[in-house]
């Protein structure tokens, strides 16, 4: 089972995000990057995979040299090989643009199985696995929290939950996976991991590797143009609702919720 | 000059950060207050790699920098100072002396499960009658056909009485030198030993589930084999340990004060009071832009020392510096930290309470301030 895990470097949620001057992107000085989570758990699940079923798991990150940290990670966690797709052209690439080039990478692979993150935690848009889908012509699984795989290695059955009640789908392989929280529990990259992983492969591939031209991704490319980025609203501070008993206390509650906020 | 780390030990940093917040932080508090060492982090941070860090593979070791122990370090004792104290003595003081002095059979017989965390070692050299004066050691051993026989006690020896503990160095008198001074040298003890009885002792104000010992030893009878290097060398081999081990107790000054300027940060910034974030008020803002400020050259310090004993060069000075001033950062920075939590950081709910009393440790173990104080000032030639 050769499994492909796709990995986006995101702000850590610890990194105090302010927006840039021209107000529609981040100031990344002061970020500290780290794997997107959702990503995490699509390691993870390949580990568990090729440790049940042998094969290999092939990292793929896109971005700039940093993301090479986050790479060496999934190494380090027990990943046998890294491709970062880097190339100043794909600066502000779209999702479209993203799983163009992921599925260029991924193309020429021996591969059964792809995971993505449902989204990165960064600009929340879950749709590079159904882009890196499309183009590569295979079935996405999206928001998945169980995956198994059949014996014979050529089909899946995964575990989708919707509103309480769970959703089981059955696809055949090669398929992408993208991966919901619950799914499993990633582990930490180990010392010795850390170690092993210096001396694993870790390719570096440019656009003109890919055969894609710079006009199919970065910035002239996009279908989704960013207007405007705005800080969230500064939290107000709370109300401490008065009374001598709970009921009293409770009418004041019902009492503001209908005057003052106009909710109910 | 280049002052950034290589991406393993950034990867290393980041992976014991999350495991220290994952895995110790939510138990810390709890085994402190029921002074309890606890198997279920130890075989954690065990298979993490956590121990045998500078130890080659061959012996199981991970075969890291020192730069990279010293990281490791740093961060679980950002979180929790007990459990820093199991991996540096784990590391320096037990696993240090068997690396560095031992012979291949005692290497190839106790590191590899030393190196996974499965078995503990203790490190004997602090005595009820020597402490900073080490060289006065009374425990003795008479070294008899093939066996050595000893007699005497060690005191407050970490990780000496572990369920896990395979056994403890221990520096005995083993004669006399031709200058009148007593000789001394190392001998490995295992747990199990007749004669031998390790004693878990209680009611610490800090390091409560940190495992210290202490050690009795009543015509306790050793194959020859068990002495630790040439006879006579144990007071160099104990003070080349504690060279290292001063590395360590620098992490965990420097991480305990980070720890500390991280929750004080955060509840500055949350406590309101006369209508604003005490931290918008200057004199709680200066505190923290002081313990910042403490925080990088304490950590300067610490890794250039790690860096000079990469790269082969003396570094005792700056050894005994690191250490000394880490600690005396972690005093400061405990102290601002209590501080700005006002009452609460005086109850145990808030974890620098913990962080105020485990510190006082470092300025005590491995050598006093007072000690550092005076090696320094021999180096520099001073006394
Ligand atoms: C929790 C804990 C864990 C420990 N773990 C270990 C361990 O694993 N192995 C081990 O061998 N030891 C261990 N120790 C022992 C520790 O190293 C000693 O406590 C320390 O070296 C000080 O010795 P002492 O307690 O006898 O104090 P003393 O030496 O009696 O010192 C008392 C005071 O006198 C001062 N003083 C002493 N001599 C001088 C001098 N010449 N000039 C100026 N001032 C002086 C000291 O600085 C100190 O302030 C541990 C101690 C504790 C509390």
């Amino acid at each position: 089972m050769n499994i492909i895990v796709c990995l986006k470097q995101v702000p850590d949620t610890d990194s105090q995000i302010k927006v840039a001057p021209d107000g529609n992107s981040i100031v990344t000085d002061d970020v500290k990057w780290v794997m997107n989570p959702y990503d995490e758990f699509g390691v993870e699940e390949a580990l568990q995979i090729k440790e049940k079923m042998g094969g290999e798991v092939t990292v793929i990150g896109l971005g700039p040299k940093r993301v090479t940290e986050s790479i060496r990670t999934a190494l380090a966690m027990g990943a046998d090989k890294g491709i970062l797709i880097n190339d100043p052209a794909l600066e502000n690439s779209d999702a479209l643009a993203t799983g163009r080039a992921l599925a260029a990478a991924i193309k020429g692979l021996d591969y059964d199985l792809i995971f993505t993150g449902q989204r990165g935690v960064d600009d929340d848009m879950g749709l590079v696995g159904a882009t890196l889908a499309e183009f590569l012509d295979i079935p996405q699984l999206s928001i998945i929290v169980k995956a198994e795989i059949s014996e014979d290695g050529k089909s899946v059955k995964v575990n989708r939950a919707v509103e309480g009640q769970t959703l089981v789908i059955e696809s055949s392989l090669p398929a992408v996976i993208t991966t919901q929280k619950g799914l499993n529990e990633p582990r930490y990259a180990s010392l010795p991991g850390i170690m092993k992983a210096k001396k694993k492969p870790l390719e570096e591939k440019t656009l003109a590797d890919l055969g894609l031209d710079p006009s199919q991704v970065g910035e002239g490319a996009r279908k989704l143009k960013i207007m405007e980025l705005t800080p969230p609203p500064q939290r107000e501070t709370g109300k401490i609702i008065e009374g001598e008993t709970p009921e009293e206390k409770a009418a004041e509650l019902v009492r503001l919720l209908h005057e003052e906020a106009k909710l109910i | 000059m280049d002052f950034s780390l290589s991406m393993e030990q950034e990867i290393l940093r980041n992976s014991v950060r999350q495991f220290a917040e994952n895995e110790i932080q939510p138990v810390a508090r709890e085994l402190d207050e029921k002074e309890e060492f606890s198997y279920e982090t130890m075989k954690k941070m065990g298979e993490l790699g956590l121990f045998g860090m500078f130890v080659s593979e061959g012996y199981g070791g991970q075969a890291m920098d020192y730069v990279s122990y010293i990281i490791a370090t740093e961060e679980i004792a950002r979180v929790d100072g007990s459990h820093a104290a199991t991996v540096a003595a784990g590391n320096s003081l037990g696993i240090g002396p068997l690396y560095y002095f031992g012979n291949e059979e005692q290497k190839k017989k106790y590191l590899p499960k030393l190196c996974t965390g499965e078995t503990l070692w203790g490190f004997g050299l602090t005595e009820p009658n020597a402490g900073s004066d080490a060289g006065n050691t009374q425990t003795n051993a008479v070294l008899e056909g093939d066996e050595c026989i000893i007699n005497g006690s060690k005191i407050f020896i970490t990780n000496g009485s572990t369920d896990i503990t395979k056994g403890v160095t221990a520096l005995c008198r083993t004669g006399t030198r031709d200058d009148g001074r007593p000789e001394l040298s190392c001998i490995l003890i295992e747990t199990g030993t007749p004669g031998f009885e390790a004693r878990e002792m209680h009611g610490k104000l800090m390091w409560r589930a940190s495992n210290t010992s202490e050690l009795y030893f009543d015509d306790c009878r050793v194959p020859m084999e068990n002495l630790l290097g040439p006879r006579g060398n144990g007071f160099y081999q104990m003070m080349q340990t504690l060279d290292g081990g001063r590395l360590s107790i620098g992490a965990m000054g420097l991480g305990g004060a980070q720890g500390c300027f991280d929750k004080a940060l955060k509840y500055s910034n949350e406590r309101v009071q006369f209508g604003k974030p005490i931290s918008n008020f200057q004199v709680n803002a200066f505190k923290l832009a002081d313990m910042s400020l403490e925080i990088e050259c304490a950590r300067l310090l610490l890794y250039k020392a790690c860096w000079l004993r990469d790269n082969d060069k003396p570094y005792t000075k700056e050894a005994a510096m690191a250490k000394l001033h880490c600690s005396e950062v972690m005093y400061r920075c405990a102290n601002h930290a209590v501080q700005l939590h006002g009452g609460y950081g005086l109850m145990k709910e808030y974890d620098v309470e913990r962080f105020y009393r485990d510190q006082k440790l470092l300025d005590i173990g491995e050598g006093t301030s007072e000690v550092q104080r005076i090696v320094i000032a021999r180096l520099i030639g001073g006394l």
